[in-house]
């Protein structure tokens, strides 16, 4: 789960990012986190992984106060989380199975492990037939799901998806939606953060917006008052 | 500790990928390596040599210790006990007014010439040998007090000079050796970076899926282990082989002069001081050019 209470985040370069952001993501929820560019979606996902920390306020991601949270733990926060990207962010020279067997290996799993839920993990997101392909060789709908393969191996309990579409096509871009709520149905908490308001109609779910740095808006059944 | 055999082959498959994934970087790295050993073993095989020959001429710069005249002989041989509780003196040798009478003539062909001078005009004395030809001034002034010593004669200007030589040669051996190790490190350290620059995205996707820090370097630190160590092997049998080359021509050149050092007696030093520097400017210089990229 997610919580964040009045957090404000300022860059060394004066730029103020967030101005008291306030909101909570419980376990086994779907929401959508909508707004323009430059309104603070990435900060936030930035704060979420750990990547930077909050000028004043409260961050806890699965139970971790990210403020308090020692270096050498920060590894084993981040195993909790999945995180899919607009760019993918897979490894070139790796094969689709091992771009996704990787992410395993990294915390330490047997070969025996791997082994299993690799292929399971790929028979989720529809690729058990492109394993050996390497990630040049696939569609962008296709590599977009190699990287939610990845973000799902090690069972996550949180995935964060940045603007998972924003490289697809509209018919992929659903795909991949549809492939995340199927995710959440499962049992796993969802952030999608996106800019993309016909894609997000498309669902009856929560929906955060935030401008400025505020957040100005948090119902369900898609309504937000961000004209994206 | 419990050692994890998948992730240990893991770091070693990585690091041996790696290795052939940047060929080019990896081939500089081991030149430069097997460069800088090479060099700096020449210039330790050198300061040995020297060392060796200075030696050898060390153990010729005694000090001439007289008796008086009054001192009988038995007392004069007994003065062997005390020359030798002196520090630093590492050998005595009596020599009788008869010895040094015959010495002296000895150096001159025309002996008739001094077949009037009575031996008896000389005197009795010691050949006192040091083990340290830098505290010869010390063991000198430690002679002058036993009393039954009417003059003591060294010669300080040689000494003096082969102290000299050796500290010049040490100190110049000592910052070539410096700067080569500095520019060694700098060049596996750039090798390195390179390599993680290239694989900085990868890195990056590590640490966003949990990776440790051990995890992503030990990789990294394989490859330098592996190229330190190649190069160092590679440069300690290359100057071996030089060396029995140089060996064989100086003794052709200068033969019977002086006996150059077998590199058999320094092989084994020499060994471990190779692989020792292989190892700390392969695994040193990966360490060092990782940190950048894991402060994520």
């Amino acid at each position: 789960m997610i919580r964040m209470t009045d957090v404000f985040k300022e860059y060394a370069n004066g730029t103020k990012a967030l101005k008291g952001v306030t909101f909570e993501l419980n376990t086994g929820e779907f929401a959508f986190l909508v707004g323009p560019s430059g309104s603070g979606k990435s900060t936030i996902i930035r704060l979420l992984i750990g990547e930077i920390a909050p000028s004043d306020g409260e961050v806890i991601v699965n139970g971790q106060d990210m403020d308090n949270i020692k270096m050498r733990k920060m590894p084993y926060l981040r195993r909790t989380v999945g995180v899919i990207f607009q760019d993918f962010r897979l490894i070139e020279n790796k094969s689709v199975y091992e771009n996704v067997a990787f992410s395993m290996r990294v915390i330490g799993a047997s070969g025996k492990d791997i082994r299993q839920r690799v292929p399971y993990v790929l028979e989720l997101v529809g690729l058990e037939y492109k394993a050996k392909a390497k990630p040049d060789e696939l569609s962008g709908g296709e590599q977009q799901r190699v990287a939610v393969a990845r973000a799902l191996v090690n069972n996550p309990r949180l995935i964060i998806a940045d603007e998972p579409t924003g490289n697809l096509d509209p018919a992929r871009s659903l795909e991949i939606l549809l492939l995340l709520k199927k995710i959440n149905d499962l049992g796993t908490t969802v952030l999608i953060v996106t800019h993309e308001k016909p894609l997000v109609d498309q669902f009856s779910q929560r929906v955060i917006a935030i401008d400025g740095g505020r957040i100005i808006s948090d119902g369900m059944d898609g309504y937000y008052n961000y004209e994206g | 500790m419990k050692v994890n055999r998948n992730r240990t082959f893991y770091y070693i498959k990585e690091g041996v990928i790696s290795i052939f994934n940047h060929s080019l970087m990896s081939f500089a790295s081991i030149c430069i390596i097997i460069a800088f050993l090479i060099i700096m073993g020449s210039f330790i095989l050198l300061v040995v040599n020297i060392n060796a020959i200075i030696g050898e001429l060390e153990s010729d710069n005694v000090i001439l210790a007289f008796i008086h005249e009054n001192v009988s002989d038995s007392d004069a041989r007994a003065l062997e006990n005390t020359i030798r509780t002196i520090p630093n003196v590492a050998g005595a040798r009596f020599i009788t007014r008869q010895e040094a009478y015959e010495q002296f003539i000895g150096r001159y062909d025309e002996e008739d010439r001094f077949e009037d001078i009575d031996y008896t005009v000389f005197r009795h004395r010691y050949a006192i040998y040091v083990d340290d030809v830098a505290l010869i001034g010390d063991t000198q002034q430690a002679l002058r007090h036993v009393p039954e010593f009417a003059r003591i004669n060294t010669n300080m200007a040689v000494a003096s000079a082969f102290v000299t030589v050796r500290t010049v040669v040490g100190w110049i051996s000592a910052v070539i050796i410096a700067v080569l190790l500095v520019i060694s490190l700098f060049i596996m350290s750039n090798t390195i970076k390179l390599a993680t620059f290239e694989r900085r995205e990868e890195i990056a996707i590590m640490k966003m899926v949990g990776a440790t820090n051990s995890f992503i370097r030990w990789p990294f630190i394989f490859e330098g282990f592996l190229l330190g160590v190649t190069g160092s092997m590679i440069a300690y049998f290359s100057l071996w082989g030089l060396y029995g080359l140089a060996a064989g021509s100086v003794m052709e050149f200068e033969a019977g002069f002086f006996q150059l050092v077998l590199f058999s007696n320094v092989s084994v030093p020499l060994f471990i001081l190779f692989a020792g520097i292989g190892f700390g400017v392969g695994v040193g210089g990966s360490g060092f050019a990782l940190n950048r990229y894991l402060k994520v």
